[in-house]
C-alpha cells in the first residue's frame, strides 16, 4: 500500500538518504534529517516546509508525519525552532506579523494552507495548549463552554453541560472543581489551570493536539499529573509536544524529533532517540553537551 | 531702588558660595592627600555652602516682601490724626491715595496733607528696606562664615544637602496640597453661608432654580428660588447625551485600532484621533452653537419636532464627540495591557477576531475600561465652555433632549459674571453649586481609580 507520504510527494529523496546500514554510524551532516520520520498512516504530513520570520529563515527544510494516537515529543536547545514548527500545525503563525510558511502541511490529506482552508474549523481540529497556563478571566464552566459555544457544538444547555463534564473528567480536574465551577478559572492552582487549559481545547473534540512546553510553569508534582494525563489522552488525540525537559519526552512520547537551529536534524522512535542516537548534534544534546 | 537688585545679589553670593565651598573642598582634600579622603565630593560642600548662603538670606527676603506693605501701613495709619481713624473706610481710602501719589496716578482728593503723607510713607519704606538689606547681607555673611570655616574632611556634606532638598522638594509639594485645601475650604465656607439662607433640603430638592433676586430692599423683583433639581437634571442629561455618543464610538475605535489595525494605520490615526482632544473647548462651543445646533433645529422641522435653538441635544452631541478621545485612548492602553496568552488561548480554539475581542479581550479589559469612562463622565459633567454657548439658560426640568436646558457650570457662570454682591443668595448659590459639583466629580473620580487599580493587580 502506498503511504500517504509518497501520494502528495512522490519523489522523496530524504527517506532512503536517511537509511543507513549500520544503526551506530554517527551522522554530522546538518542539511537532511536522519532517521526515519514518516509512518504509515499519517494524521498529519508535513513536506519540505520552511518558515520565515521576514528575511530570517526559522525552520529550513524540515519533513515529518504525525501518526494517529501518539505523541510525539519536538526536543531542542532554545531558538531552535521547534515552538515556531509547532505553531504551523495549527495556523497559530498567522497572527504574527511578518511571518511566512512554504511547503505543505496537511491534516487527513488536506492541505491546511490551502487558501480555501478556513482557520476556524482548522484550529477546532487542532487544538493548542500553551507554555504559560492562560484561563480566561472567566468561571470554570465559560472556560470549558467557550469553544463549543463559539463552534456551535451544542445545541441545549444540557449538552453543553455535557461537554463540559466530560471535557472536566478527560483533563482529570472534575473532581477538584466540580463543586465551584462558578469560580474564576484564574484563581486556580498553576497545575489546575493547565489542566483547564486542556480541558479547555478537548472540548472542541479536536484530532490532534499542540502543546508548547505545557509543564514548563509548574511544579514537579503538577508536571507528573499533566504527563499522567498526556498519556491517558493518546488514546483518543495525536498529541504534539514541545518540550525542553528530555526527560519528560523520555517518559511521555513514542517517537522524538531533535530540531537544531531550524534544522529537523534526527526523528525516530524515543527509545532509540534517547539510547542510540545517529546524528552527532543529537547524541550531543541528549548527553547534555549543549543545550 | 537698590531693593530690587536684592534678589539678583542674592542668588549671585549664593553661587559664589557654591565656588568658595567647593575649592575650599578640594584645597582640604589636597593636604590629606586626595579627594578620596573628603567624606563627600567637592561639588556637595560647595552646594552646602551655597544653601547656607542662600536659604536663609531667602527666607528673610520673602518674609519682609509679604509683610512690607502691612507693616509700613500700620506704621503711617499710626501718626494719622486721630479724627479720621474713627472711619476704617477713610483710611483706607486715605491709603490709597497715598498709594497712588507714589505711582503717579491721579488721585481723587486734592489735598497738600496727602502729598506730604505720602513722602512719609516713601520715607518709612526706605528705611525699612535699608534695615532689612543690611540684615540680608549680615545673615548671608554669617553663614558663609560658619559654614565655609566648618568645611573639613569629616563634614558629612552629603547627607545635609539631601536633607535640605528632601525639605526643598517637601515644600513644593505642600504647595499643591494647600493650594487643593485652600480653594475646597474658601468654596466649603461661601457654600455654607449660603446653606444659613436657604436650607439644605429646599436647595437639593426643590424643584425650581430662578436666582434673580432683589437686591435692595426697593428693588422690584422675584424673591429668588434655589431648587438645584433643573439644574442638576439638565447636566445629568447632556452628560448622557455625551456619553452616549463617545461611549460606543470611542470605545469601538479603540478595539479597531488595537485589534484589527495594521500598525502603520495605527501610528497614522492615533494622534489625529487625539488631536480631537487638542482643540479648545471654546471652539467646540462655538461649532455648537453655530453649525450643530441650527442644524439640529432644522432637522427636527423637517421631521415635525419643535426644537430650541439652544438645545441639549446640540451641546450634548458636541460634548461627545470632544471626549472620544479620552474614551477611546483609555480603552485603547487598557486593551493593548490584556496579555497576548489570552488571545492566543482564543484563537487556537478557533476563535474569529471579533469573538476574540467580544468574549476575552473585551471581559478582561472591562474594569479598565469602565475606570476610563467614569473619568470621561466627570470631564462630561464639569464642561463649561461648549454648555455656555449651546445649552442656554433657561432651568427647564424637563426629559425632552430638544428642549433649552441648563447645566451647573453655566449657571455658575451666570451668577458670578458682572457686578455682583458677595453676600446675596444669588452669588454664593454659585458656590453651593460649585461645591456639589466638586462632590460628585470627586466621587465619581475616586471609584473610577479604585476600578482600574483593582484591574491592574490583576495581572501583575
Amino acid at each position: 500500500m502506498e503511504t500517504v507520504a509518497d501520494t502528495i510527494h512522490p519523489a522523496i529523496p530524504i527517506a532512503e538518504a536517511r537509511e543507513t546500514e549500520h544503526d551506530n554510524v554517527i551522522q554530522t551532516d546538518v542539511t537532511g534529517t536522519v532517521g526515519n520520520p514518516f509512518v504509515d498512516t499519517p494524521r498529519m504530513t508535513c513536506r519540505d516546509v520552511y518558515v520565515y520570520y521576514g528575511d530570517t529563515c526559522a525552520i529550513k527544510n524540515a519533513s515529518i508525519d504525525v501518526a494517529c494516537n501518539e505523541v510525539l515529543a519536538m526536543i531542542g536547545p532554545s531558538g531552535c525552532g521547534k515552538s515556531t514548527f509547532l505553531r504551523c500545525l495549527n495556523r497559530m503563525n498567522d497572527t504574527v506579523p511578518g511571518c511566512r510558511v512554504e511547503g505543505q502541511i496537511t491534516l487527513d490529506t488536506t492541505d491546511i494552507y490551502h487558501p480555501s482552508v478556513d482557520v476556524v474549523p482548522l484550529r477546532a481540529r487542532v487544538g493548542m495548549v500553551f507554555q504559560k497556563p492562560n484561563p480566561f478571566p472567566k468561571s470554570i464552566y465559560d472556560n470549558i463552554a467557550y469553544g463549543p459555544k463559539i463552534h456551535g457544538l451544542t445545541a441545549s444547555k444540557g449538552e453543553l453541560d455535557e461537554v463540559v463534564e466530560t471535557s472536566l473528567i478527560k483533563a482529570g480536574l472534575w473532581d477538584e472543581v466540580k463543586d465551584r465551577l462558578a469560580e474564576p478559572g484564574t484563581g486556580l492552582s498553576g497545575g489546575q489551570q493547565q489542566r483547564l487549559c486542556i480541558a479547555r481545547a478537548i472540548a472542541v473534540s479536536p484530532e490532534v493536539i499542540l502543546m508548547d512546553e505545557p509543564c514548563s510553569a509548574l511544579d514537579p508534582i503538577a508536571t507528573a499529573k499533566i504527563e499522567e494525563l498526556i498519556a491517558e489522552l493518546r488514546t483518543q488525540f495525536s498529541i504534539v509536544i514541545v518540550t525542553h525537559a528530555m526527560q519528560q519526552a523520555a517518559r511521555v512520547s513514542q517517537r522524538t524529533a531533535y530540531f537544531h537551529l531550524g534544522n529537523l536534524v534526527e526523528v525516530g522512535d524515543t527509545d532509540q532517540i534517547f539510547t542510540n542516537p545517529r546524528h552527532r548534534l543529537t547524541e550531543d544534546y541528549i548527553t547534555g553537551r549543549f543545550g | 531702588m537698590y531693593f530690587s537688585y536684592l534678589l539678583p545679589a542674592i542668588l549671585l553670593l549664593g553661587i559664589s558660595g557654591f565656588f568658595f565651598g567647593r575649592s575650599k573642598a578640594i584645597r582640604v582634600a589636597n593636604t590629606q592627600g586626595g579627594i578620596q579622603e573628603l567624606h563627600s565630593l567637592p561639588n556637595h560642600y560647595g552646594m552646602l555652602t551655597g544653601l547656607a548662603v542662600l536659604l536663609p538670606a531667602l527666607l528673610l527676603y520673602g518674609l519682609w516682601i509679604s509683610i512690607e506693605t502691612s507693616v509700613v501701613d500700620k506704621r503711617i495709619v499710626n501718626e494719622l490724626p486721630a479724627e479720621l481713624l474713627e472711619d476704617t473706610g477713610t483710611v483706607s481710602l486715605y491709603l490709597n491715595d497715598i498709594k497712588n501719589t507714589l505711582a503717579g496716578n491721579i488721585t481723587v482728593s486734592k489735598d497738600p496733607e496727602i502729598g506730604r503723607a505720602a513722602e512719609r510713607y516713601a520715607k518709612i519704606k526706605r528705611n525699612y528696606r535699608s534695615i532689612v538689606t543690611a540684615a540680608v547681607f549680615a545673615l548671608m555673611l554669617v553663614f558663609a562664615a560658619v559654614t565655609y570655616q566648618s568645611i573639613s574632611a569629616k563634614l558629612r556634606a552629603r547627607n545635609l544637602v539631601e536633607t535640605v532638598i528632601k525639605a526643598i522638594l517637601i515644600l513644593c509639594s505642600a504647595v499643591a496640597i494647600f493650594t487643593t485645601l485652600g480653594i475646597v475650604l474658601s468654596v466649603l465656607f461661601e457654600a455654607i453661608r449660603f446653606f444659613q439662607v436657604i436650607p439644605l433640603q429646599e436647595f437639593l430638592f426643590g424643584l425650581t432654580w430662578s436666582p434673580q433676586m432683589a437686591i435692595r430692599a426697593d428693588q422690584v423683583g422675584s424673591s429668588g428660588a434655589f431648587g438645584a433639581v433643573p439644574v442638576f437634571a439638565g447636566t445629568f442629561m447632556i452628560a448622557a447625551i455625551a456619553m452616549l455618543v463617545a461611549i460606543p464610538i470611542g470605545l469601538l475605535s479603540a478595539i479597531y485600532l488595537s485589534e484589527f489595525a495594521n500598525r502603520k494605520f495605527r501610528t497614522m490615526v492615533k494622534p489625529m484621533l487625539e488631536i480631537l482632544a487638542g482643540i479648545p473647548t471654546v471652539v467646540y462651543g462655538f461649532f455648537a452653537a453655530l453649525t450643530v445646533a441650527p442644524l439640529i433645529r432644522n432637522m427636527g422641522g423637517f421631521f415635525g419636532l419643535s426644537v430650541a435653538s439652544e438645545s441639549a441635544m446640540a451641546a450634548g452631541l458636541v460634548m461627545g464627540i470632544m471626549i472620544i478621545p479620552f474614551v477611546s485612548s483609555l480603552s485603547d492602553d487598557v486593551i493593548h495591557a490584556v496579555p497576548q496568552t489570552l488571545r492566543d488561548g482564543s484563537y487556537g480554539l478557533g476563535a474569529t477576531k471579533f469573538e476574540t475581542v467580544r468574549y476575552v479581550i473585551f471581559p478582561a479589559a472591562l474594569p479598565g475600561i469602565v475606570g476610563g469612562i467614569l473619568l470621561a463622565v466627570s470631564r462630561a459633567v464639569g464642561e463649561t465652555m461648549i454648555v455656555v454657548m449651546a445649552a442656554g439658560l433657561a432651568a427647564n426640568l424637563t426629559a425632552n433632549p430638544f428642549q433649552a436646558v441648563t447645566t451647573v457650570t453655566v449657571q455658575i457662570v451666570t451668577l458670578l459674571v458682572g457686578d455682583q454682591e458677595f453676600d446675596s443668595p444669588k452669588t454664593l448659590a454659585a458656590f453651593a453649586l460649585g461645591l456639589v459639583l466638586f462632590v460628585f466629580t470627586l466621587i465619581l473620580n475616586f471609584i473610577a481609580l479604585r476600578v482600574v487599580r483593582k484591574y491592574r493587580e490583576q495581572y501583575e
